[in-house]
């Protein structure tokens, strides 16, 4: 049994639920002659995959969706080797080549070369070129995006490439320039709500207008999120009722449990203990930017007004710093630190003001 | 081939074709008429989209004819391994080999090869320096023609072997003349308008003006007509009045406001970048704030953009920026 986010994703361009315009714009792209490279941008869970999806199929039919794992091993100048996975079908391939980590110019330069290099071997009955699909572009390192440029150009006539990322900020411009830029917004809030009570109705359950509308409004406007979580309700409970605890995940929880810490109580003892709970978090693989984020998020709900526009510039410089930075368990404290004595000067100011 | 990008189909085909780029065009047309093999390194900068790869390719297919052109010209770009041991083995045997200054068909040509780098910038420091005496061995055999964006990233001793041309951006006469040009071969109806629009969003990059021209024509197949609002679209550009609404959300010195107005600026997908260099030019004209304020807020521009280019997180940056100018703004 698979999970509802999978279940009930759309297969065509013509049974997507929201953007429509865009969609009809996709079918027209890929029925024309000549199908350009594409640079799909938005946020996560906005449904950048499902549309790449849906056009392949536009484009070559069913066959995509016969997947297979492949692997495949490169060797690096310093004669280590890297294995990297692909998803293939016979049309287009998948790569998310930042698993390489600073590698991946050598997955780019051999990979990407080989497939763009060999030609569709019938091309009077399929199109003349196969389409490779390139997953988080913005983790590519600025060589690899450099070695993509001519490699775009070059191989037009054999390869497609589709780009995928969730902000074009760290894509270079000499790329974004070869691409059609495609933006997708994540869907609102009402959306949400929306997909949530048609797939609840499409799995034979009932869900109550209401629920449906918390939900959405915590998923942060995340659709496969909101799909989860909305699974998850149905496991925990049903029939749905309207006042339902819908759980969150436990990260979420054990990060406010970790801002509530932080304003309570600024010691020396205080900070050993939050450092426990950091390193906490970053042993269960949440990225230390999500980390900030949340962190941030907690703390400002907290803190006095004054006091918010000085403690986003520490964070923003703080995680600024983590990019270029290597152990991002030194840049979490700092901040956490920082707003301490923040927070702490602010306090003995004030009371000093009541006496 | 129609499935062909317009910006293969429509590359120069010869020095003649090259707009704006006066003086390297005179040069290379003296080079190609006399024919003595007179032919200097190059080293061609400028902006991308202004037309170095175009210049040397149509110059190379000019001197040596479409037919020994494979086996005259190697080019390297960054999409192949350039490191020191390509430069010592793969340049220099390709180098070595002295070619006939006859061609197959009897007309004579240059006696000497061309290789082409690309993108020299990105090649490292060591692969640069193993360039240099190459470069004057095998004068007699093979020229180099080095391209980049970025002179500084060259060394010193590599500039001074070779003639530089700096490419300018081009002026935006030539940019709308070639556009009207190629819309017109493609049978697309679109007005100065669009036109104007296009080069403003290009920057002075032809290849982009052309990508965008071409991606306008497919997506807006149907109506007909392209318009300017279609372009800005394609081209990633927020409208006026999103920006308007950022500023306004910064006036009301909400806090709480600026934080939901970033929020809902990150999940429509817009690119933090273009959302601060568009605020930059909006609030530039700004007669509200006086040009000490102005100096402050600019200055934070400056250092959030290189954090974006740097990886930084764009929500954090970007409400960090907001919260700044809310705090000019009051």
């Amino acid at each position: 049994m698979s999970l509802w986010c999978d279940k009930h994703r759309p297969k065509t361009l013509n049974t997507l639920d929201y953007h429509k315009e865009q969609a009809d714009q996709l079918k027209k792209l890929v029925h024309s002659e000549d199908f350009p490279h594409l640079l799909v941008y938005g946020p996560n869970g906005a449904g950048k995959k499902t549309r790449i999806m849906c056009s392949l199929k536009e484009l070559y039919g069913p066959g995509v969706e016969k997947l297979r794992i492949e692997r495949q091993q490169f060797e690096t100048p310093s004669k280590k080797t890297i294995e990297m996975t692909t998803l293939a079908s016979n049309y287009h391939i998948e790569i998310n080549a930042s698993d390489a980590g600073i590698y991946d110019r050598i997955v780019i330069q051999e990979m990407i070369k080989t497939i763009a290099q060999t030609n569709q071997l019938d091309a009077q009955t399929q199109k003349s070129f196969k389409v490779i699909v390139l997953t988080e572009v913005d983790k590519l390192t600025k060589d690899a995006q450099h070695a993509l440029r001519r490699t775009m150009e070059k191989y037009m006539n054999s390869c497609r490439l589709i780009l995928c990322c969730n902000s074009t900020s760290r894509v270079i411009p000499a790329v974004r320039s070869r691409c059609l830029s495609l933006r997708v917004p994540a869907p609102t809030a009402d959306q949400i709500a929306m997909i949530l009570k048609q797939t609840c109705k499409t799995e034979g359950l009932n869900l109550p207008q209401e629920l449906a509308n918390k939900i959405a409004l915590k998923s942060n406007r995340n659709l496969r999120r909101a799909l989860l979580m909305c699974e998850t309700a149905y496991v925990a409970h049903y029939p749905f009722t309207n006042d339902q605890e819908i759980s969150e995940p436990d990260w979420e929880l054990f990060l406010r449990e970790t801002a509530r810490q932080i304003v309570q109580q600024q010691s020396v003892d205080r900070i050993v203990q939050i450092r426990d709970r950091l390193y906490e978090l970053l042993c269960h693989c949440i990225p230390a930017d999500i980390i900030f984020k949340g962190l941030l998020k907690e703390l400002l709900t907290i803190c006095d007004g004054q006091l918010k526009p000085q403690i986003v510039e520490i964070a923003a410089d703080m995680e600024h710093k983590m990019n270029l930075g290597d152990k991002q368990i030194f840049y979490l404290e700092a901040f956490v630190v920082k707003f301490m004595s923040i927070y702490k000067k602010h306090l003995e100011f004030s009371l000093a003001g009541c006496i | 081939m129609s499935t062909l990008p317009w910006i293969e189909k429509y590359r120069p085909k010869t020095v003649d074709d090259i707009s704006y780029q006066d003086e390297i065009v005179a040069v290379l047309k003296k080079i190609i008429s006399n024919d003595t093999g007179e032919f200097p390194n190059f080293l061609f900068y400028g902006p991308p989209g202004t037309g170095k790869t175009s210049t040397i390719l149509a110059a190379a297919r000019e001197l040596f004819g479409p037919e020994l052109m494979k086996s005259r010209v190697l080019e390297l770009n960054s999409s192949d391994e350039r490191g020191i041991n390509v430069i010592r083995e793969k340049v220099k045997t390709f180098a070595q080999f002295t070619p006939s200054g006859h061609r197959s068909d009897g007309k004579s040509c240059p006696p000497f090869k061309i290789v082409i780098l690309d993108e020299a910038d990105s090649m490292t420091s060591s692969a640069q320096a193993a360039l240099r005496r190459t470069m004057e061995k095998e004068s007699k055999t093979t020229r180099f023609c080095l391209i980049c964006n970025y002179i500084s990233r060259i060394i010193e001793p590599i500039t001074s072997r070779c003639s530089k041309f700096r490419f300018k951006p081009l002026s935006k006469d030539i940019l709308i003349q070639r556009l009207s040009f190629i819309a017109e071969k493609e049978n697309i109806a679109c007005d100065r308008d669009t036109l104007v629009t296009l080069v403003n969003c290009s920057e002075g990059d032809l290849r982009k003006a052309i990508t965008y021209l071409q991606c306008a024509s497919r997506l807006k197949l149907e109506s007909g007509c392209i318009k300017s609002s279609d372009v800005l679209e394609i081209a990633g550009i927020l409208k006026d009045d999103v920006i308007e609404k950022i500023l306004d959300t910064c006036s009301t010195g909400s806090f709480e406001k600026v934080e939901q107005c970033v929020q809902n600026l990150i999940f429509d997908g817009f690119s933090c970048n273009q959302i601060v260099t568009q605020l930059h030019d909006v609030l530039i004209e700004r007669h509200d704030l006086n040009d000490a304020k102005k100096a402050i807020i600019f200055e934070k521009i400056a250092c959030v953009d290189n954090d974006l280019i740097e990886g930084a997180d764009e929500y954090l940056q970007l409400l960090d920026l907001l919260v700044l100018i809310m705090k000019q703004m009051k």
